[in-house]
């Protein structure tokens, strides 16, 4: 559904992405990993068209993003930005409307199959009681709720979000990923499965719930594949400059990845000098 | 396996709401505020050409007014002058005042929808600030031409006007986009300089000096019904392209990225809601002066009142525009007639009050 092939991009001077290559497949939750400034946003600003690359492309379902009008890639790929900015004077079921932008058109208002779509979206996210309430009135968890659903109400199959964990506690944490992993075991709009890839700064967390990793570092894919042989020792010690310990979860056998504190301070490296957010 | 908790209260709301229409927990657009604006729009009209120094009774104004529109024989009784001050001298008077306050109030909510700043005027670009400039030197070099109609006051500050708009955007482009806060400083810098110039040309021309101030400060002293024809061309496309983007304007109250990662071509709406609205700015500018406050005021009243939905607020922001503007100018030519205070300055005057009864009666996030 994604493929990625010898992306490079850059803002001026500083290059964010070197020739990463990457592809997704329906039904696939792709986690992206790697520490602050490794790309992993940019990514997501090159798959939707924002940020043009320097070198390599972007294709979906076969046909290159850079083709595609802003209309005709948003009804491909819906994005759940980082803590995206909300007007706190929009309803919570405005917002979620606004996922159907791209399928109206400019003198269309929404009918059937918009309602439809929005109906689904609050049941997948459990957004219904939040929806004659105003943006400013609700808390982290439930705005993050709010952009979920505007964007599975945009029915794309392939869905993007950046660190939708950021700023959310354990339980909102745990809720947002068990419906982004149910989401691509689900079938979208149009019957197929749906593809996910999420930015996700937590390891142990990406670890538990996607089936794949990839491992940013300063621009570079420098590791790809199950959890565990992307979460291992060797790799995260150069990635993160800091030695960490790597144990397996003794119910998902999924690796959990904690600092080795004294390891840190054997390494000379203070740990908050990589340290993740 | 259910992620997130699922109250009673969740549930409960739920099937409130599969049966009847999920639209029913959207914020009520009803159709009665324009309903109400409209019909205060024509109490307005009819006030507007109802007052003045002549004396007129309303239903000789009314009877006028129906005669010359439907044909009809109802005015053949009156005296002759009723009949022209009614029709000449007042109404078209009123119909400008209407339309460049539908301008103005259209412009000004345009603008604040897509800079995202409630501190956005239709004079933000630069627009006020190049129309007065072209005053000033028409004034000042006194030429005496006609283009199509138009004087020399109106063509330059029509081209005035759009100068500096368009310098202060082309100035704000970085490669293919135009950041809005660029575009802001742009305008506020080639605003200054225009002002500065001008502001030369008053002091050192003597005499012209005080026609160029009084000119920029605003009025519908020479208004007549081939006035409005400078306008119409441009507030009507204007009108019809914004109100057909009140969705997408919506959608661009979220970031500009957000936007575009929801189909909207971000960069193309902006050239071209700016456009429009700078155009029928100008035009505005060039047919009554530099009229400030409508603009800012009255979409941040409609906002206030009903919420910042661009589908309801955009048509009421016209036509409460164009309402505000025809009884701000009724005191500008009655109070002191027969000469005219600046209807500028009772925009201000009256606007603020109530403006700000509004703001301390609402305290709840608006924009």
């Amino acid at each position: 559904m994604l493929e990625i092939r010898g992306l490079t991009l850059s803002y001026g001077q500083r290059v964010a992405l070197r020739d990463v290559s990457l592809s997704l497949a329906g039904g696939e939750l792709l986690g992206v990993v790697g520490p602050n400034a490794s790309g992993k946003s940019s990514l997501i600003r090159a798959i939707t068209n924002v940020v043009t690359p320097r070198r390599g492309e972007v294709r979906l379902d076969g046909s290159p993003v850079r083709g595609l009008s802003q209309r005709e890639l948003a009804l491909r790929v819906a994005v759940v930005p980082q803590n995206p900015w909300l007007p706190d004077a929009f309803t919570a079921l405005e917002v979620v409307l606004m996922g159907r932008t791209p399928h109206l058109g400019l003198l269309q208002s929404e009918g059937r199959a918009d309602w439809a779509a929005v109906r689904r979206a609050l049941e997948e996210t459990d957004a219904w009681e939040l929806v004659d309430r105003r943006i400013g009135e609700l808390s982290g968890g439930e705005r993050q709720r709010v952009v979920v659903a505007r964007a599975l109400a945009q029915e794309a199959p392939l869905l993007l979000l950046d660190e939708p964990t950021a700023h959310l506690d354990v339980g909102h944490q745990a809720a947002v990923l068990g419906l982004v992993q149910r989401l691509c075991r689900s079938n979208g709009a149009d019957g197929r499965p749906r593809a996910v890839l999420a930015v996700v700064h937590d390891l142990t967390l990406a670890a538990q719930y996607c089936d794949r990793l990839a491992m940013l570092s300063e621009g570079r894919l420098v590791a790809q594949g199950s959890p565990h042989e992307v979460l291992s020792p060797q790799v995260l010690s150069s990635v993160y400059r800091t030695e960490v310990s790597v144990f397996t979860h003794p119910l998902t056998g999924r690796p959990v990845v904690t600092p080795a504190v004294n390891g840190a301070a054997r390494s000379g490296r203070p740990l908050h000098g990589r340290r993740t957010r | 396996m259910r992620l997130f908790d699922r109250t009673a209260q969740a549930d409960a709301r739920r099937e409130a709401m599969t049966a009847p229409p999920l639209a029913a927990a959207l914020p009520r657009r009803s159709a009665w505020p324009l309903a109400l604006a409209v019909l205060l729009l024509l109490a307005a009209v009819l006030l507007g050409a109802a007052v003045g120094p002549a004396g007129i009774p309303l239903d000789a104004v009314v009877r006028i007014i129906v005669s010359r529109i439907s044909g009809a024989d109802l005015a053949s009784s009156l005296p002759q002058q009723w009949q022209d001050i009614v029709w000449e001298i007042r109404l078209p008077r009123v119909i400008l005042a209407g339309l460049v306050g539908a301008s103005l109030a259209l412009a000004g909510a345009t603008y604040q929808a897509i800079f995202r700043n409630p501190l956005a005027d239709p004079y933000l670009i630069g627009v006020a600030a190049g129309a007065g400039l072209g005053a000033a030197i028409a004034v000042v070099a006194g030429w005496d031409f006609t283009f199509y109609q138009m004087s020399p006051l109106t063509v330059l500050t029509f081209a005035g006007a759009l100068s500096a708009a368009g310098v202060s955007y082309l100035l704000a482009r970085v490669g293919r986009t135009v950041p809005v806060t660029t575009l802001l400083l742009a305008g506020v810098a080639i605003g200054s300089l225009a002002s500065s110039a001008t502001s030369y040309l008053i002091i050192s021309s003597g005499d012209k000096g005080l026609e160029i101030y009084s000119w920029i400060l605003g009025g519908f002293n020479d208004s007549s019904w081939d006035s409005m024809w400078l306008l119409v061309p441009y507030l009507l496309p204007a009108a019809v392209l914004v109100l057909a983007h009140g969705r997408i304007l919506n959608v661009m109250q979220l970031d500009e990225e957000q936007a575009q990662q929801l189909g909207v071509n971000v960069e193309r709406v902006k050239l071209l809601l700016i456009g429009v609205a700078t155009l029928a700015t100008a035009a505005a500018v060039s047919v009554a002066g530099v009229i400030g406050f409508v603009g800012l005021i009255v979409p941040h009243v409609v906002r206030l009142a009903w919420g910042p939905d661009h589908r309801q607020l955009l048509p009421l922001s016209m036509v409460l525009g164009a309402v505000f503007l025809i009884l701000a100018d009724v005191p500008a030519r009655t109070i002191d007639a027969p000469s005219e205070i600046p209807v500028g300055i009772i925009t201000a005057l009256c606007g603020t009050p109530f403006f700000l009864f509004l703001l301390r009666l609402r305290q709840r996030a608006v924009f």
